[in-house]
């Protein structure tokens, strides 16, 4: 990993090496290395169709790759599915929002703790005392996330109904309930207005401090990206252009010629 | 400001109501009923009728478990009936000489009726709930009409020496003193009437209960989420098949137990009981009382049986009147200009419209 820019101490939650996918002829992700480092903010960009969500997808497993290889917490990932993957410990938002319509604010952020406070259908059907220790917990955990992210006074409030911007954060409170070691942002800003972006980027920082996790997001609002993220990787058509801070990417040639053209 | 101060209206108080209104309908129509069987004002044709009717909720409070929480179309809820009626015969009727009291009989034979429906359930479920779409109306189709020809063509008996059973025909002898548990077409005959309304009243508590011990549970919250956005709900964790699996055994069962109750409450009962027409007329039900409300599901099954029977002295007329009311119900209860503009009879509108502005 001598090649890579690392920050001594640290090791990658995330290494992804030379990892590739097609769909049939078309290679949409190619030879890309990425490495996400424990407590890290790093940030994925790209020119529109440079394949991002398609990384996130292979990450998260929706897609298997068919070159490369993905290491989570230094373990080979090959052979986990989208629901093993997220009891590993990667979670991740949606840039097309993807909310329990119909479940309430606090339901939706319930449901993100289906694994890590389990109990069983017979001790709910039977209201077991287990059942109601489980949901106490869950319920303040629950809350408490919804404090975090500002959400709190919309707790009954059915999800479709949300304001766009608190939808997005709600994503972010669901992913975390789920208790990942890696979070996984794909535009969290999109949609939002200059000062909803700056109050997500508070929040985003915050979250890495308070849960000590790691973040790579996806954005297209530089000066989130920028701003925030302490690692940059740029792709363009399914290629790593670069890599490096913000400062090395805003001064990089190639990624000014991706993004403004010749 | 308009729409989040009427949806902030909607909180868990509201869910928690609903859930105390059902039992409450439930037990006060168990009142009032019982009380007009002890005073002789009810007529035997309604007396008839109120354990189809408590049979019939049970079925369509599981089958709105699995088409309203769950959101999988099952178009086969009459075929679990089914199995959970014969298999409740029969267990009732291997066990007479043993189990003499009739509620004990009645509960094991309930139980088993459930625990077989729940089994046919769950083998149906393993291939097709790992599909997405409409697979399982397709399956659970085919699987009621299966299930009504299997019964069709079963011949079992039992005497001194054990049970004997064919597919055939009637071919096998039995013993003096042995009795006909199912004879094929003609269905399971001399079966002891030992089901009742109250067992019947018990079994609805029952069914919503679990229903909505479920519903607001982990479990209850992954069907829900399992059914609200798929993709989402892998990528928090929630197994997808093995969540709608859970629903769909459970609603099995509930079909079960139901049809178990019906099975021993007459004395004949007939594989065609249980065909296509009753399995929608079950989704009717459900579907006219609100995917996913319980409170509504008892209401519309209750009126929609009482309808028909009620207009009898209109002969001709009467499904054609059952007709227009169905179709006026889902205009009143879908259409979103009606529904306003029964809102602002009822003055809801105009106190919504108040708390707004």
């Amino acid at each position: 990993m001598a090649e890579f820019h690392t920050d001594s101490g640290k090791t990658p939650v995330l290494d992804v090496q030379e990892l590739g996918i097609d769909f049939g002829g078309l290679t949409a992700v190619n030879d890309l290395n990425l490495q996400v480092y424990e407590g890290e903010i790093a940030g994925l960009i790209g020119p529109n169709g440079a394949g991002k969500t398609t990384v996130f997808n292979l990450l998260t497993k929706v897609y298997k790759p068919t070159r490369g290889k993905i290491y989570f917490d230094g373990k080979d990932t090959a052979g986990k599915n989208v629901v093993s993957i997220n009891k590993a410990g990667i979670a991740r938002t949606f840039q097309n929002i993807r909310l329990f319509g119909a479940l309430t604010v606090l339901d939706n952020v319930k449901t993100g703790f289906h694994n890590v406070i389990p109990y069983s259908p017979i001790t709910a059907m039977l209201r077991l005392p287990k059942y109601y220790a489980a949901e106490r917990e869950i319920d303040e955990k629950a809350r408490d996330l919804l404090k975090i992210l500002e959400l709190d006074r919309f707790a009954d409030v059915t999800a479709s109904n949300l304001p766009y911007g608190a939808q997005r954060r709600l994503e972010i409170a669901r992913a975390l309930a789920t208790n990942p070691k890696l979070l996984l942002l794909d535009e969290p800003a999109a949609g939002m207005n200059p000062q909803e972006t700056a109050e997500l980027m508070d929040m985003i920082r915050f979250v890495r401090d308070h849960f000590g996790i790691a973040i790579l997001l996806i954005e297209h609002d530089m000066k989130l990206v920028m701003g925030i993220c302490e690692r940059i990787t740029v792709l363009n058509y399914g290629m790593m252009l670069a890599q490096g801070t913000p400062e090395e990417i805003q001064s990089n040639p190639e990624v000014i010629k991706a993004y403004l053209g010749d | 400001m308009n729409k989040i101060s009427s949806i902030l209206s909607r909180s868990q108080d509201k869910q928690k109501r609903g859930r105390v209104l059902s039992f409450a309908i439930v037990i006060i129509a168990y009142i009032i009923i019982e009380i007009m069987l002890k005073t002789g004002s009810l007529s035997s044709l309604f007396s008839s009728l109120l354990v189809p009717v408590t049979c019939y909720v049970v079925a369509a409070i599981g089958l709105n478990l699995n088409v309203g929480i769950s959101g999988e179309l099952n178009l086969g809820q009459a075929g679990f009936m089914s199995v959970g009626a014969f298999c409740a015969v029969c267990v009732s009727g291997i066990l007479a000489g043993t189990v003499t009291a009739g509620i004990p009989r009645l509960i094991i034979s309930m139980i088993c009726g459930a625990a077989l429906a729940a089994f046919f359930g769950f083998l149906i479920g393993i291939p097709v709930l790992k599909l997405q779409g409409d697979y399982l109306a397709i399956v659970t189709l085919a699987f009621g009409q299966i299930i009504k020809s299997v019964f069709m063509n079963a011949y079992i008996g039992i005497d001194s020496e054990g049970l004997h059973y064919s597919f055939v025909d009637s071919s096998f002898k039995l013993q003096p003193g042995g009795k006909m548990l199912l004879n094929g077409p003609m269905g399971a005959t001399g079966t002891a009437k030992i089901a009742n309304f109250t067992v019947g009243i018990v079994l609805i508590i029952i069914a919503l209960l679990i229903v909505y011990n479920l519903m607001f549970s982990r479990s209850g919250r992954a069907i829900m989420a399992a059914r609200d956005n798929r993709i989402a709900a892998e990528s928090v964790g929630i197994p997808i098949s093995r969540t709608k699996m859970l629903a769909f055994v459970v609603s099995a069962a509930l079909a079960g137990a139901a049809g178990a109750l019906y099975g021993l409450n007459y004395s004949t009962l007939v594989p065609n009981k249980f065909d296509f027409n009753t399995s929608i007329l079950i989704l009717v039900y459900v579907v006219l009382g609100g995917l996913g409300n319980m409170t509504g599901t008892i209401i519309s099954t209750v009126i929609l049986i009482l309808l028909p029977e009620l207009l009898r002295s209109l002969q001709d007329y009467r499904m054609l009147i059952y007709a227009v009311v169905l179709i006026l119900i889902m205009l009143v209860t879908n259409n979103e200009q009606l529904k306003s503009k029964w809102k602002s009879l009822t003055g809801r509108k105009a106190k919504g419209g108040a708390s707004n502005g």
